[in-house]
């Protein structure tokens, strides 16, 4: 029995005793708490291990095609796994005065998502992700916050663009497992696909075919643009634990199955000069496009869904750029980007139920009342922007440098170009950001709306996120010295 | 003690039964129904410890009876869809009972075990005959039981249907097997694939009478375009004969249209290339028809119907697939797999929508509004029914579909893959609208639904069978390959 099978399960278990009449709260936060601790340990202890899988257990559920449930974990798969498990217990913390459902669905989602970091198999990686994709889609239907025709045209909107990339994602997969078994037998084993890809790797014409079947289906879940329209209006209108976990934990997914199966797998399909130039083009969309169109959004939470679609820019730059510096930059920016998206979010969610509205007109001189929210809002929304020191700048920089090497003067690659375009859409993050900041807590309301900060025992989950986003922003090398392979 | 006994003794149970119901008419519906249940669970007993081995048969009935993995999965099969039909017609019986004629339901105990004797038969059948008798044994039965409700309109309409539809494949089915026998001079599936693969055998002739028989057990299975009967005699059947019909009928077409196809797509045959065509094409259009429709239906009932249909269309395309080397199980072990996984799923939706409507509800999606708030447990139960019919990961329904898709890729079958893909989205959306309504909260007048305990009980099994399949598929593929068989293919 391994750790992480533990850490999988206890949330799955604790939200089918919160469904069977356990305490709820009492019950989702112990169970939260015990895994960042699992998660924590089993972290440290890998630090002292060499690269490679660690943890690793696997019980056969069908020989043939062989498909296992394995678990086992690197670095980067730790580093998610420590995203989710932080998220969970916020997003579970933060909850008050709600039905039992908002518990269940958290757990649900937080589980679902550690199933997908942790799981070695490429079967049981799709299936957590669909198996957390189900509360998201019901919680937003049943309980977001609009009216019931619109948010279940939001929550139908949503399920069907990630229902089609799923099966976007399934199709290559399934493709995936029929070029990589050999021999006479399917299987399902990242492991095993793995070796016989560095054994008999694909002609490079058919790699950039698949990985760019994977590249759509991934991306799609990662809202990649032009498939990013489901995110902002889910985004804004999920409850908020919904919102916390899966725009800063689920949405990673598609990134790190592009890290975890594409890249090893297709080495060089993200190479290819059409894919790559698609890749390139769909990510310049997600930073330019979607960063004038945050920053033309007059409400919080449109601001803040518009945002994380955007952000999701430069973790894309960090694969198509593929150096080792850029692919570690990436990883950082998915820990960073999840952290702060749900710091920002679970605020973002308290405000709305204090003031009844997140219209930037109808705001104003929340500092007065509420100091300690506003500071935790600033953490949020600064490291957001990537002010140094906190987590994200540590990212981002490492994203654009890895990915403007190989620089000549008067040859500029696509590539390159690329990386100046992106570098805009950090001014575009102060532009928004901090308008959104001033217009909150500067100035005085127009309405006369107020708010006062939350009891100490309600900041708590926020500190803590903060907390994480300072501490990662001054010392990345806690996370980075984890992944110790090349990616 | 041979198997054969223990289907022999199930028809003879329906009989008496019959006659004890006909003599005795004030006898209790309990009891009637309890002994029914009884001598199904008994048979079910029986049939794990009697001997399996054909040498067990006497030597009369060797040459058109057998009793392979697939028979003894099949016989299983019927045994335990008719033990739950049994008991849900019990549990519905008092809503049931508004419909009949004279307030009784005597039939609706001693049919389902002649239907049930039926299907075991035809699991072993080896020739034609006998499967052509042991199918009309379980039609004939069919017609009676789908117009039991006899004062609901619907009912009426859909014994109606069922019936001339019925007859007309069956006159189609005897037709092809005629053509058959005049194409290869024999009634037996070994003979038949013997004298396909002879070169001299006319083609023409044999590719008439091998489409015959598949358009006929088409009707059957409901595989499209026949399968135009199946909304309204779902619908209007009593939900308990619903659900005998979606489960053991289709199972019980299927294991006929796996051994034709052994005989017919056996190597060097030669019509092997017209009829893998015929199955891809019919297939595509069974996921497609049965799917499509299914997304605009507003009673649940039907919408059931329309899945069934789309089912159908699956199993269909595993038919197509021979000869998958890089699997552990055969196209006709995919089939039972398939079928397995897809009678606790759709056991369990009929059996919350009888459930509801033994509490007086509708059938229709918005009957389904507020269920969580009604009865959390039940809406769980057909939370997990929905979601695994749909083919989520991690239900019994995902792998059944699983084995589908990558045999339909490993062949190549690119077109039909799309079409199985189209409709698994469709899946999606039409299930999860019914769970969606399950759920939602708004504008619901929250009056309690009670269920039994033993409802309770039987739901929570099929949803854990569920569950269990889903992540440890690894008994069941097992079971239905064992050592020698797999081996062989190897």
């Amino acid at each position: 029995m391994s750790v992480l099978e533990i850490i999988i399960a206890l949330p799955l278990l604790a939200a089918l005793a919160v469904w069977l009449g356990a305490p709820a709260r009492a019950a989702s936060l112990g169970a939260t708490f015990v895994n960042l601790a699992l998660v924590l340990y089993a972290t440290v202890q890998y630090a002292a291990k060499p690269a490679g899988l660690a943890f690793t257990n696997a019980r056969v559920v069908l020989e043939n095609p062989a498909i296992s449930f394995a678990v086992g974990a690197d670095g980067v798969s730790l580093i998610l796994a420590l995203l989710t498990s932080l998220v969970m217990l916020a997003a579970v913390w933060q909850i008050e005065d709600r039905p039992n459902i908002f518990y269940i669905s958290s757990l649900l989602i937080g589980g679902g998502a550690m199933g997908a970091f942790l799981t070695t198999d490429v079967f049981f990686i799709y299936a957590f992700h669909e198996l957390a994709l189900i509360p998201t889609f019901l919680m937003i239907a049943l309980h977001g916050r609009a009216d019931p025709a619109v948010r279940k045209a939001v929550a139908w909107k949503a399920t069907i663009y990630l229902g089609a990339g799923s099966l976007v994602l399934l199709a290559g997969l399934v493709w995936v497992v029929l070029e990589f078994s050999g021999g006479s037998k399917l299987t399902f084993d990242l492991e095993a696909l793995r070796n016989q890809a560095q054994l008999t790797p694909l002609p490079v014409a058919k790699q950039a075919q698949i990985f760019f079947v994977l590249l759509l289906g991934f991306g799609t879940l990662v809202s990649l643009f032009p498939f990013h329209s489901w995110a902002a209006p889910a985004y804004a209108t999920a409850p908020t634990p919904v919102a916390m976990l899966h725009s800063g934990v689920l949405k990673k997914f598609g990134l790190y199955g592009l890290i975890r199966i594409a890249l090893p797998l297709l080495p060089q399909g993200a190479q290819v000069e059409w894919v790559q130039n698609a890749l390139l083009l769909m990510l310049l969309g997600n930073i330019l496009v979607m960063g004038l169109v945050t920053i033309h959004a007059n409400r919080l939470d449109d601001t803040l869904a518009n945002s994380s679609v955007m952000h999701m820019g430069y973790i894309f730059l960090g694969l198509a750029a593929g150096t080792e510096i850029a692919l570690k930059g990436a990883v950082l920016l998915m820990f960073a980007h999840g952290v702060s998206i749900a710091l920002l979010f679970g605020l973002c969610g308290r405000m709305r139920n204090q003031l009844g509205t997140l219209e930037y007109n109808k705001l104003g001189g929340l500092a007065t009342h509420a100091p300690a929210f506003t500071v935790l809002f600033a953490f949020g929304a600064f490291a957001s922007i990537g002010l140094p020191g906190l987590a994200n700048f540590a990212g981002e920089v490492m994203v654009f440098a890895g990915s403007f090497t190989e620089f000549k003067a008067g040859e500029l690659s696509n590539l390159h170009w690329t990386v100046i375009l992106a570098l805009w859409g950090v001014v575009m993050s102060a532009v928004y950001m901090l308008r959104a900041y001033r217009n909150i807590f500067h100035g005085s309301a127009s309405t006369g709306l107020f708010m006062i900060d939350p009891a100490f025992s309600q900041r708590l989950p926020f500190i803590l996120l903060a907390a994480t986003l300072l501490v990662t922003g001054c010392c990345p090398w806690l996370l980075l010295n984890l992944m110790k392979s090349a990616l | 003690m041979s198997v054969f006994t223990i289907e022999a003794g199930l028809a003879l149970l329906g009989l008496v039964l019959l006659l004890v119901e006909a003599f005795k008419p004030d006898i209790a519906r309990r009891t009637l129904g309890l002994t029914a249940i009884a001598g199904t669970a008994l048979a079910l007993v029986m049939l794990l410890v009697v001997r399996h081995d054909t040498a067990s048969l006497p030597s009369f009935m060797q040459p058109w009876h057998q009793l392979d993995t697939l028979a003894l999965f099949y016989k299983g099969f019927a045994l335990v869809i008719t033990l739950l039909v049994l008991w849900l017609t019990l549990e519905c019986a008092p809503y049931l009972t508004r419909f009949t004629v004279d307030g009784k339901l005597a039939e609706m105990f001693s049919l389902p075990l002649i239907v049930c004797s039926g299907m075991m038969w035809m699991a072993s059948a080896r020739d034609l005959v006998t499967v052509f008798v042991a199918l009309e044994l379980v039609t004939v039965s069919f017609y009676v039981l789908v117009a039991f409700a006899r004062k609901s309109a619907f009912s009426l309409e859909a014994g109606v249907k069922y019936l001339i539809l019925g007859a007309l494949s069956t006159g189609i089915l005897v037709y092809g097997i005629a053509w058959i026998y005049g194409a290869t001079g024999t009634m037996s599936f070994d003979g038949i694939a013997k004298a396909l693969a002879n070169p001299a055998t006319s083609k023409s002739t044999a590719l008439f009478g091998a489409a015959l028989i598949l358009c006929g057990l088409g009707f059957k299975v409901a595989a499209a375009p026949f399968h135009m009967w199946v909304p309204d005699v779902y619908q209007g059947a009593p939900t308990p004969v619903t659900a005998f019909l979606s489960v053991g009928s289709k199972a019980a077409g299927f294991v006929v249209l796996t051994r034709a196809l052994d005989a017919f797509l056996a190597t060097g045959s030669v019509i092997s290339t017209e009829i893998q065509a015929f199955l891809l094409v019919i297939g595509s259009l069974t996921v497609l028809l049965g799917s499509l429709p299914a997304m605009f239906q507003t009673s649940v009932k039907r919408l059931l119907a329309y899945s069934s249909i789309s089912h159908a269309g699956y199993l269909l395309l595993a038919l197509a697939c021979r000869e998958t080397a890089r699997f552990d199980l055969s196209s006709g072990g995919i089939v039972a797999f398939y079928l397995a996984t897809y009678l606790p799923m759709t056991v369990l939706g009929f059996l919350g929508l009888g459930l509801m409507r033994a509490n007086g509800l509708g059938e229709d999606i918005k009957d389904f509004t507020g269920l969580a708030k009604r009865n959390p447990t039940l809406a769980l139960f057909m939370t997990v029914s929905f979601a695994s019919l749909a083919g989520l990961p991690l239900t019994a329904g995902f792998i059944g579909k699983l084995f589908v898709f990558l045999g339909l890729a490993d062949h190549g079958y690119w077109g039909a893959l799309s079409c199985a893909v189209i409709a698994a989205a469709a899946g999606f959306y039409y299930y999860f609208k019914t769970i969606l309504a399950m759920y939602t909260t708004e504008g619901v007048e929250t009056t309690t639904l009670t269920l039994s305990t033993a409802s309770k009980a039987v739901a929570g099994v099929l949803a854990v069978i569920i569950l269990i399949l889903g992540v440890y598929p690894k008994p069941l593929q097992k079971m239905l390959m064992p050592a020698s068989e797999a081996v062989a293919v190897k």
